[in-house]
């Protein structure tokens, strides 16, 4: 009865496995550690992949096992982009602006070189002051502390807010929306002191990094194959236990969970933070691979594509969020890079560019209608073949797997 | 005997419907007490009240010997005082194991994080076997809750009350849908549970109110019509009248 976590979910070290593969076969393929079969760029968007399948992991763990169809989760994502985003832009060119003072006949001041930093990053929108918001950028430390604060600030304030007046379901959803509209259209405002609809650029450049990209691609690649490791496992060892047990039990029937005497509302709270807080890392990781961030990135569209991501993938199981969310962003960067040739009816051509959103929105609906286990369902087939009799497949939904689980009392 | 609900003067009104008329009840410290009454009587809502669900428009409702005000705490603080309740539908996580549902139902801290922390004790898996074994469901605690028969999930879920340790359990037709064998098991579970604590059952079945062999209160258009034993209250013409009659 009282196995160890890992033997209870012997998924984890399948998925840690097949990670730790993956990392170690691009490690060997790349341009600066290993043969350069592939591409500096493409080392990036594994990367960024790697980024996204950590942030559908708190999609599943908010939706898929909460039961809380948050659609907002992209707004956390960016926050943590743009709080690394600030740091990296104030310290780059506060190296660059440091390099060309350093050639004046007299030595600057701090204020001086503080303004022409100023200058440099808000020259875009008209401005040479650093905002109020800015004020820790200059500090790497503080600077990494607000990528966790400010969005899971956000989430505790807005979670405490809506799951106190018992709002859930759709109105939640839209809630959410709402919600990362609000601060996608903020952003836009030059105002706002985060550069307006510019964004932040170039934070693909580490400052003081005298290494290539082909080399910091490599690590943010590490970095981002770390974080989902981690974030794989503390979100599977949340889920299991009583934890997941209340967590489950309040997807499934909210009130019957409140008259066990648990308080619903706390546990909302705690999951929506906490997975807030797990997607504003995963985008501090994002970004510098991308290089850029704009308001756009926040816009409510990013956070349904997230839902459909788990949708495809498998809600309520880890491994499907993570299977949905690289499989479609990367035949998504395949089919939007214009690598798919298009299909010519002669009266209309297909460009698989614009059509692409249309192949996503039906595979969504086909998922839902009739493989409503999505893409990580189909492990259940390998399972079953390979052990019946597995001790473990009391957890699994088949009802085959379940009678093993009887006979094991 | 110790008074440890109080229920005085309550009433609502639902879209101008009066669903409980100036209501008034009290249950001891161990006492088994059925509620009948026709639909509509105000039986379900009577539970809601006394459980955080719904809120009077007029009324007390005073629980334990501290004298706390009920009506001002909210469904889980009601619950962690010592009130469980059972469900007329059967209501059990249904895609977790027996034993998930006990370990989640017993008696221990509620916070998130107390609860993220948990490890089981050894007293808690045992606490969890012997609940199983009283509700009959031992051969089943790694079965999927949901796979469970009608029968056994009355009856776990009479186990989870049973986990929380509650000062008062108010079960809603237990034996709905039941087999007679199965009645009768359910019956000696409730007078079991009835030695130690308050029990309220509200049922429609005679036979099963009178094997419970307690008091009786007959709601009617929700205020009480009769209380008494149940060949007393069956006596009573009123209730002839509109229940009984019927």
């Amino acid at each position: 009865m009282r196995r160890s976590f890992i033997a209870r979910n012997p998924s984890i070290l399948v998925f840690l496995a097949c990670l730790a593969l993956f990392t170690l076969a691009i490690t060997l393929m790349s341009e600066a550690t290993g043969a350069g079969l592939i591409s500096t760029s493409f080392v990036k968007t594994l990367g960024k992949t790697l980024c996204l399948c950590l942030v559908a992991v708190a999609m599943d763990l908010v939706w898929g096992y909460c039961g809380i169809l948050s659609l907002g989760h992209f707004a956390f994502f960016g926050l943590g982009g743009y709080m690394v985003g600030m740091w990296l832009m104030y310290a780059r060119t506060e190296i660059i602006v440091a390099g060309s003072l350093a050639n004046a006949p007299l030595p600057p001041t701090p204020a001086e070189i503080s303004d022409a930093i100023g200058s440099q990053i808000f020259g875009v929108v008209g401005s040479s002051d650093f905002p109020l918001i800015w004020s820790f950028a200059h500090s790497f430390w503080a600077q990494m502390a607000l990528v966790v604060i400010v969005p899971g600030l956000l989430a505790l304030v807005f979670g405490w807010l809506a799951f106190r007046s018992r709002v859930t379901g759709v109105y939640l959803s839209i809630l959410t929306q709402a919600m990362t509209l609000a601060l996608s259209l903020y952003l836009f405002q030059n105002e706002s002191g985060l550069r307006g609809n510019n964004g932040l650029s170039g934070l693909q450049n580490l400052p003081g990094v005298g290494a290539g990209q082909d080399a910091v691609s490599m690590w943010f690649f590490w970095g981002s194959a770390l974080a989902l490791a981690l974030g794989y496992v503390i979100c599977a060892w949340v889920v299991s236990g009583k934890f997941g047990s209340v967590v489950r039990g309040i997807r499934d029937d909210e009130a019957r969970v409140r008259f066990l005497g648990y308080s619903v509302e706390g546990y909302k709270l705690f999951i929506f933070t906490f997975t807030a807080v797990i997607a504003a890392i995963a985008g501090a990781l994002y970004y510098p691979q991308a290089g850029i961030i704009n308001p756009g990135e926040v816009a409510p569209i990013a956070s349904i594509y997230l839902a459909v991501w788990v949708a495809i993938g498998g809600r309520g199981r880890l491994y499907g969020a993570v299977i949905g969310a690289a499989l479609v962003s990367l035949v998504s960067t395949w089919f939007t890079g214009g690598l798919v040739p298009s299909i010519r009816l002669g009266f209309y051509t297909v460009d698989w560019v614009d059509w692409w959103l249309v192949l996503l929105g039906l595979s969504f609906v086909l998922v839902t209608l009739f493989a409503p286990k999505g893409i990580g369902g189909l492990v259940d087939l390998i399972t079953d073949r390979i052990a019946p009799n597995r001790h473990g497949a009391d957890y699994g939904p088949d009802k085959g797997a379940l009678r093993e689980g009887e006979g094991r009392k | 005997m110790a008074t440890l609900l109080e229920v005085s003067g309550v009433s609502v009104t639902f879209d101008g419907y009066k669903a409980i008329r100036n209501l008034s009840f009290s249950i001891g410290e161990a006492e088994m007490r059925a509620i009948i009454g026709p639909n509509g009587a105000g039986k379900t809502t009577f539970m809601d009240i006394v459980t955080g669900k719904t809120s009077p428009d007029e009324g007390r409702v005073i629980w334990g010997e501290k004298s706390v005000n009920l009506l001002k705490m909210n469904e889980a603080r009601i619950a962690q005082a010592g009130i469980g309740r059972k469900f007329q539908r059967p209501t059990v996580f249904e895609d977790q194991t027996v034993h998930a549902n006990l370990l989640m139902a017993l008696k221990n801290p509620r916070p998130s994080f107390a609860c993220l922390f948990y490890r089981p004790s050894t007293r808690d898996l045992d606490r969890v076997a012997q609940l199983a074994d009283e509700v009959g469901l031992s051969d089943a605690l790694m079965r999927m809750s949901g796979e469970l028969s009608h029968g056994q999930k009355q009856w776990l879920e009479i186990g989870m009350l049973l986990a929380q340790e509650p000062r008062l359990l108010l079960v809603d037709e237990p034996a709905a849908g039941m087999t007679l064998a199965e009645r009768e098991h359910t019956t000696d579970l409730l007078k079991e549970a009835a030695k130690t604590r308050a029990v309220v059952v509200v049922e429609h079945d005679m036979e099963f109110v009178r094997r419970l062999e307690c008091k009786v209160t007959v709601l009617h258009e929700g205020s009480v019509l009769a209380e008494g034993s149940l060949d007393h209250v069956t006596a009573n013409p009123k209730v002839i009248e509109v229940y009984l009659g019927r």
